[in-house]
């Protein structure tokens, strides 16, 4: 079981609140992301979680029990840090066993445990070797490796794969998410790339200067953006926004339209006009930069390779259905 | 950059200073070899005569030879033990944070700033004096009598005003090591269910391997040379008790006024840190190695 509860959590280092109060329910099981820009809390908030930091108020709940004044070792979670923070001397076995080790399991129990963690994360051969003799994507299996051996209430993962390359990290994305599946475990992870929560998550939570800002699943936070903030940080391209006139015609302070959900059009019909700055031709996709005039410059996603390039006229004409609606304090406007 | 025309330049400019420094060197040595294989005696000016390996012969045979080797590695080797056994903890209780540690580093660190001559003059006479000094002065407001230290214990008197001085070299060496070790992989072994005392030893200890090995090699080049502390205090003696290779080369020299013997002694000296340097590479200096 790993349910964790936050109830009114803050942090402040000194007379700066990171923290401003988070309340969250994660189930057992679930894979849980926090993302939101850099220095918005969310490593401060996962610290918390693991005991790594002293909350300044509220409670943290693990099964039901109030776990702030229990020290990391006893709360039961594991974690997986950015830097992987290996042991450097000892071995990759030795790196594994340590947690086991620690909590002093006999010897036998410890070894046929290292091994089936081993044996999952295909790191058999590499057992007896150092974590300086290992690539990136190595170290970062051994880093779970360590944690999934203590076979913990839940995982705890701080950006783990910032350090790895692009194709490397999609691997490892993979690797990671199919592992919480087939365990089961409930997993916390911290990370600012949105295609990372958006790819893994059973659920995201937006974090904002210290301020939770959403929390739901993926497709949740695509379709149904509480505020200017989510709106803007979930989606790639970003959601263009637009005030004035066409916003107020709109009955609203702002609207926002994805990339995605603008189309060129050329049938003479009703839509915005605008010129196109730079067209980005990645094959099955075509980003254009169109300069709206009064609207503003707006991202256009237009699916396979369109022949149109700088100076073009365009027409666009936005989804109906599929306009976001803020008022003046930025939050969603549902009809 | 690494054209020829800038490699030429690079030795051109630099030669200068790199054939100075080769004369500084070669010519005290080889001048050095050169007396060690004669007879020369400051009392007995102009009979200088060449006498082959004879200087060697009697340095080597001679039975404060041996007392005085013992002595220098007894000596080298307490230091040693003392510094990095005492300089851990204090490394460790620097490392922690508290009101005024620029200023309780700096203290810690001053007694390396003290000339040896000066240290082992305070400690001599403030310190150890067996009438006036504050350890008597300790021991007699204990009811015990004082110990004198240089009659006593001269060799050991050594050895603490030596670990005295090279205690902050060893804790600073360590210090700045602790300071490197990875915030993020005690927050491991905490995870992992570390205590202090586990985190001490399968974490700061493996990563403190290194520092120590450079603490024992740098001390080591020191400590075999060790001189100004026993002229000061002891004067070598009682007898050949604190005598080490360093003095017995200096009363070779400029008490008995038998400079070839002395040379030779100095080239014994030589040929003793070499071997010493041999053992220590051995040993520990696969440390150092990445």
């Amino acid at each position: 079981m790993g349910r964790i509860t936050l109830e009114g959590v803050q942090k402040s280092f000194g007379p700066v609140h990171i923290i401003k109060g988070a309340d969250l329910d994660i189930p057992d099981g679930a894979f849980v992301v926090f993302v939101g820009p850099s220095g918005c809390g969310k490593t401060t908030l996962l610290r918390l979680i693991a005991g790594l930091e002293d909350v300044s108020g509220g409670r943290i709940l693990i099964d039901g029990h109030n776990v702030v004044d229990v020290p990391p070792a006893k709360r039961g979670l594991s974690m997986v840090f950015q830097s992987y923070a290996l042991y450097p001397h000892m071995s990759v076995r030795g790196n594994i066993a340590f947690g086991l080790k620690m909590a002093g399991l006999p010897k036998a129990e410890i070894n046929q445990k290292v091994e089936a963690a081993a044996a999952t994360l295909n790191l058999t051969p590499y057992l007896d070797r150092k974590p300086r003799e290992l690539s990136g994507g190595q170290r970062q299996r051994v880093a779970i490796g360590r944690a999934i051996v203590r076979e913990p209430k839940a995982f705890l993962f701080d950006e783990p794969l910032s350090n790895l390359d692009a194709a490397l990290r999609v691997q490892m994305r993979l690797e990671v998410t199919r592992l919480q599946k087939q365990l089961g475990t409930t997993a916390i992870y911290v990370t600012h790339d949105q295609v990372e929560a958006m790819t893994m998550a059973d659920k995201i939570v937006v974090l904002n200067a210290g301020r939770i800002e959403q929390y739901g699943s993926p497709i949740e936070l695509y379709q149904k953006p509480a505020n200017l903030f989510v709106a803007g940080f979930i989606g790639s391209p970003k959601m263009n926004f637009i005030t004035g006139p066409e916003a107020a015609q709109r009955g609203a302070t702002t609207i926002g339209v994805r990339p995605e959900h603008i189309a060129v059009v050329d049938d003479g019909g009703e839509g915005w006009s605008g010129k196109v700055l730079i067209a980005e031709h990645l094959g099955s996709d075509t980003f254009l930069y169109v300069d709206a005039g009064a609207l503003g410059t707006l991202t256009v996603r237009c699916v396979g390779e369109k022949r149109l390039g700088a100076g073009d006229a365009v027409t666009l004409r936005p989804e109906p259905g599929r306009i976001y609606r803020f008022d003046n304090n930025g939050l969603a406007i549902f009809a | 950059m690494a054209t020829r025309q800038t490699q030429l330049l690079a030795r051109a400019l630099l030669s200068p200073a790199v054939i100075l420094l080769f004369i500084w060197m070669i010519v005290p040595l080889a001048l050095t070899v050169y007396f060690s294989t004669l007879h020369y005696s400051l009392l007995d000016p102009g009979s200088e005569s060449f006498v082959g390996l004879e200087n060697f012969e009697y340095f080597l045979t001679d039975p404060a030879f041996l007392a005085s080797l013992q002595n220098t590695l007894v000596l080298v080797g307490s230091v040693l033990l003392l510094t990095i056994g005492l300089g851990i903890p204090l490394a460790l209780l620097l490392d922690q944070p508290v009101i005024g540690r620029n200023i309780i580093r700096l203290m810690v660190i001053a007694p390396f700033f003290v000339m040896p001559t000066v240290s082992a003059l305070v400690w001599k006479n403030l310190l150890m004096h067996p009438v006036s000094g504050l350890f008597a002065w300790i021991a007699t407001s204990l009811g015990m009598t004082p110990i004198d230290w240089f009659t006593d214990a001269p060799l050991l008197a050594v050895i603490f005003i030596v670990a005295w001085q090279w205690l902050p070299f060893a804790t600073l060496i360590l210090l700045t090591a602790l300071q490197s070790l990875d915030e993020e992989q005690k927050e491991a072994a905490e995870m992992d269910g570390a205590g202090p005392l586990s985190r001490f030893i399968y974490l700061t200890v493996p990563h403190l391997a290194r520092p120590i090995t450079v603490v024992i090699l740098i001390e080591t080049i020191f400590l075999l040379t060790v001189f100004a502390e026993i002229f000061v205090t002891t004067g070598g003696g009682p007898g050949l008790q604190t005598t080490n290779i360093a003095f017995l080369v200096y009363s070779q020299a400029l008490i008995q006024f038998d400079v070839g013997t002395a040379s030779a002694g100095g080239l014994v000296a030589v040929v003793i840190a070499n071997i010493v340097a041999f053992f220590l590479v051995r040993i520990v200096g696969r440390n150092l190695e990445a």
